[in-house]
């Protein structure tokens, strides 16, 4: 019998989803929280995740892209998403009025590997608009907070008012459960709590047992090359950094080629990827 | 496997016997070089002696360009329904024709299957047909100069009759139907058959190491020649449309005029195009051609095999043939081995 007839007759992998955007929350300029809920009750139930994974939202008439989901499976029923506008699936996403029906499908991707992150320390280090996907993962830490050692979240952004999740995260700061570091490069404002700098600069003074440890990192490339630096001068293992990568996605689903890196889908076998695997991957960073 | 023996004087009766079950397509002549697979009525329209047709069979499965649904601001997206139901029979599909399409089945399935694809696929009938060599085909250093699976019916060449392997249950139906048409396999026929088997790997007139390229393409990662073929390269994406293998799609939604209601649709795509990797803000991760080129040649010949074990180009010669600057990708290879052992 010919391979290709042991394939059922499949349901169709591009099939979007209805839902319905509940709620919008501003965040800094050109970004929204998107809270959806997908229409069909069973499939709010069935839908898990974990933390790093994307899903592919279609704004009816305009397109389909991916976005990574900043919410934490351990909050089911809504799925948010942290959205630039930027292209043109996020600029008609962001012109849509209230309880406009979208489409979604995934999970997509592998996530963070969350089986060996536990019984670690976690120390997130997150940029701009990479705050999105940790997020995700640091509210999946706080929820199951016995499972892990401390956890440290560094966050940088060039000035209070781009901050994304601000409130949420300041609010962090008095807790004893997290050590939450964030930082601005310049307070115009003067108003800023926190620490000024660089997000590199927040290494300075950190104790942390590189063997003992996991590092998550999300930003800009330019943050991803010094923030780098600074964990292998801490002798992290490579397989111990963990980074999550944007690519031109079509389908999320290792068909249509374009999230390509080296061999690798960013869709299938990312968008996480250790150190080790971009050393080895040609143009990943 | 079964096999039984047609004469060539029945092989009209046949095809207008496989007609019986479907729409038969098979190579037609275009031009005074160039074939594509058609469809066709009776035996006086096939070319017999085809070596490749312009497009592989990826088009009747994988189309062009096709619909993946039909959307609208009420009802969401829907899968529009097949065209049509019937059969589709492929007369005269090659070894590497028939290697691209196990290619095809592994990468379109795996955990998602693609169903436009498979749905067609399915209802196919393959019927192959064994062919000569020319300068372009390689398809002996790739391994994929034999098949023993991914047909119905197999029909190899040797002078008087052709030998026909039966792969499916379905194939061997379509033998039975018309089994005054066939003829037992006797000893002569056999030793035709492999006499003719070592004629043809003797008329292969290009050979390329493939084996340990892997290897070599790391090696070479940083070389120069990837900013020569750049060069030379025109990014008309030729090469993808044209490989049995290559799978890359683009997604876009066309709007009807009542701006509500409209088709989300995919055609190929090829990574040798500007805009392949491209990110919404505008960042471009392969903006350079040289970058887009080694790309291709990495997928094909370095990333397929850490993936799947083996390379997915089946050496068909298309890209070398039909490539309007003449990048070839046989001297692409000798080059980058032969610096590597210099």
């Amino acid at each position: 019998m010919p391979d290709h007839q042991s394939h059922p007759e499949c349901q169709n992998a591009y099939q979007p989803h209805p839902a319905r955007i509940i709620r919008t929350l501003p965040q800094i300029s050109d970004h929204q929280l998107f809270q959806i809920r997908l229409d069909d009750e069973e499939m709010v139930k069935r839908f898990s995740y974990r933390p790093g994974q994307f899903v592919m939202l279609s704004v009816v008439g305009t397109g389909e892209a991916p976005f990574s989901i900043s919410s934490s499976p351990t909050r089911p029923g809504i799925i948010e998403l942290c959205v630039r506008r930027i292209g043109h699936v996020t600029n008609a996403l962001f012109k849509l009025p209230p309880n406009a029906r979208i489409g979604v499908r995934g999970p997509y991707g592998n996530g963070f590997p969350i089986e060996k992150l536990e019984g670690n320390h976690l120390l997130l280090v997150a940029g701009g608009l990479g705050m999105a996907p940790l997020r995700s993962l640091l509210w999946y830490a706080l929820d199951n907070r016995s499972k892990f050692k401390d956890v440290t979240l560094m966050y940088g952004g060039r000035n209070p008012d781009e901050m994304l999740f601000k409130y949420e995260l300041l609010n962090l700061i008095g807790r004893a459960d997290v050590n939450c570091l964030l930082t601005v490069d310049r307070d115009p404002s003067e108003r800023w709590k926190a620490r000024l700098g660089p997000v590199t600069k927040l290494f300075d003074d950190l104790e942390i047992d590189a063997t003992q440890t996991y590092a998550a990192i999300c930003g800009p490339e330019v943050m991803f090359k010094f923030v780098l630096e600074k964990l292998l001068e801490r002798n992290f293992s490579k397989d111990r950094i963990l980074m999550s990568l944007e690519r031109n996605m079509q389908c999320g689903v290792g068909k249509c080629g374009h999230c390509m890196i080296g061999y690798k889908y960013t869709c299938l076998d990312g968008p996480i990827f250790t150190y080790w695997d971009a050393i080895n991957l040609p143009e990943m960073i | 496997m079964k096999i039984v023996k047609l004469p060539k004087e029945n092989l009209g009766q046949f095809i207008t016997h496989l007609g019986t079950f479907g729409e038969i397509d098979a190579p037609v002549r275009r031009g005074d070089e160039s074939f594509a697979f058609a469809p066709v009525k009776d035996l006086s329209e096939i070319a017999l002696d085809c070596t490749r047709t312009i497009l592989p069979l990826k088009k009747y499965f994988f189309k062009p360009i096709e619909i993946m649904f039909d959307f609208s601001a009420k009802s969401g997206y829907e899968v529009p329904a097949e065209e049509t139901d019937q059969r589709l029979i492929v007369f005269g599909a090659h070894p590497c024709d028939i290697h691209g399409l196990k290619i095809l089945d592994i990468v379109l399935g795996g955990r998602y299957p693609d169903s436009y694809y498979f749905v067609r696929r399915n209802q196919a009938v393959i019927v192959g047909l064994d062919c000569v060599p020319d300068e372009y085909c390689f398809c002996r250093s790739t391994g994929t100069d034999f098949v023993d699976s991914g047909f119905d019916l197999f029909l190899s060449d040797i002078d008087g009759a052709y030998l026909v392997r039966v792969g499916t249950s379905l194939g061997d139906d379509i033998v039975m139907a018309a089994h005054s048409l066939f003829r037992e396999v006797e000893k002569g026929d056999r030793e035709a058959y492999k006499a003719k088997s070592i004629r043809r790997r003797e008329s292969f007139q290009t050979e390329i190491q493939l084996q340990d390229l892997p290897e070599i393409m790391d090696l070479e990662y940083e070389n120069e020649l990837w900013q020569e073929v750049g060069e030379k390269c025109l990014g008309c994406g030729t090469c993808s449309m044209v490989c049995p293998t290559c799978y890359c799609y683009a997604v876009f939604d066309e709007l009807n005029l009542d701006a509500s209601s409209g088709q989300r649709k995919r055609r190929w795509d090829s990574c040798l195009f500007t805009d392949y990797a491209l990110v919404a803000g505008g960042h471009n991760f392969r903006a350079g051609r040289a970058s887009r080129v080694k790309n291709r040649y990495f997928h094909k010949q370095r990333g397929f095999v850490s993936q799947y074990g083996r390379p997915s180009c089946v050496g068909c010669g298309r890209c070398k043939a039909y490539c309007p600057a003449g990048v070839d990708i046989l001297e692409v290879v000798q080059k980058l081995r032969s610096e590597t052992r210099a």
